[in-house]
């Protein structure tokens, strides 16, 4: 019976924090004076972010998944983005085979 | 003023691509959690409430019986770090968001709602309807995904059999290219790439993606006081 109550708390735990990550930048921006350097800063968090979450996967994974992110960056500069996703899913399957990983 | 009913099917439609991805990764979350002893109930619970794919994985694969429920808490915390330099800068495009219902929307800032939302951005103020139309479909997919799993209780097999797992690096990699505009956003690419490789290598957990985005963001800072100084040394 405590089990059940354990998991709920700590379902709960996690709702909370995650919230509070997401939540916080609304109440951060009102300290802020986006000008300068600041919104040099900020206008990089876009594509810091996003490359630091692809990092690990194009950069440090495999011949593959790194081979597969150039196709899918060079798809994107010419191709919509639901071709260019389409085309990276395929190379990745593509390469894991050719690569045997 | 009218609910953009054209926005709101316009960020769907934006969407539907991750979500139709993100089902397997659903499906497997929710098989995941019915392996370790998670009730079918608590993982759509958990799903429902907390809503961050990545955050979920390690949760689960930290999860004992009983929860250890300060750990949980505090590596969802770290997982979900970057919510928070992503938040900061949304909150610049919420011009259009009634104040009120700020709080509300920034519950379905999502890795790639957020990457959508900044690229649309990019172009113009960020209808609200879009954003909700983007937010709802991936809680839909991403609840509904979990008690497929839990309940269904049998191995889907591997995703990246099938490429799955790459839909979201391809996806996160389309939206980067239409970020590349300067110099500088080169210099921030291989300070946050290299950082985060690095950090993942190195440090146990999951900071890469904190440790990676400062990086760049630093860079950026660094970059644009140096450009400053030398506009302010042409001024003289």
């Amino acid at each position: 019976m405590s089990a059940g109550y354990v998991t709920e708390l700590a379902i709960a735990g996690m709702a909370v924090a995650t919230y509070l990550t997401r939540v916080s930048g609304l109440y951060l921006m009102r300290f802020m004076k986006v000008e300068g350097r600041t919104k040099a800063a900020l206008d990089a968090v876009p594509p810091a972010i996003l490359m630091a979450v692809i990092a690990p996967v194009a950069f440090a994974t495999g011949p593959a998944e790194t081979a597969a992110a150039v196709v899918t960056a060079i798809a994107a500069l010419r191709l919509p983005l639901i071709v260019a996703v389409i085309i990276g899913v395929a190379s990745v399957v593509a390469l894991r085979h050719l690569f045997g990983s | 003023m009218a609910f953009e009913w054209s926005e709101f099917r316009r960020g769907v439609i934006d969407i539907l691509p991750v979500v139709t991805a993100a089902v397997p990764i659903g499906l497997l979350f929710g098989t995941l959690a019915a392996a370790k002893g998670i009730a079918p109930t608590e993982a759509v619970l958990m799903s429902a409430s907390v809503f961050a794919g990545a955050a979920q994985f390690v949760a689960v694969d930290l999860w004992t019986n009983p929860a250890p429920v300060l750990l949980l808490t505090l590596t969802v915390f770290i997982v979900n770090i970057r919510h928070v330099l992503m938040g900061v800068s949304f909150a610049r495009h919420m011009g259009r968001f009634p104040p009120a219902v700020r709080p509300l929307a920034m519950f379905f800032l999502v890795d790639e709602n957020w990457a959508f939302a900044e690229r649309r951005a990019l172009a113009g103020p960020l209808p609200p309807a879009y954003w909700w139309g983007m937010g709802i479909a991936m809680w839909i997919q991403w609840v509904f995904g979990t008690a497929l799993g839990a309940f269904l209780g049998r191995s889907l097999g591997n995703p990246a059999a099938f490429g799955f797992d790459f839909a979201f690096t391809a996806t996160f990699i389309c939206i980067l290219v239409g970020f590349c505009r300067t110099w500088r956003t080169g210099a921030v690419l291989a300070s946050s790439g290299s950082a985060a490789a690095l950090a993942k290598l190195t440090v146990p957990g999951a900071w890469y993606i904190a440790i990676g985005g400062l990086a760049g963001v630093a860079v950026a800072y660094l970059l644009a006081g140096e450009a400053g100084a030398r506009e302010a040394e042409a001024e003289l």
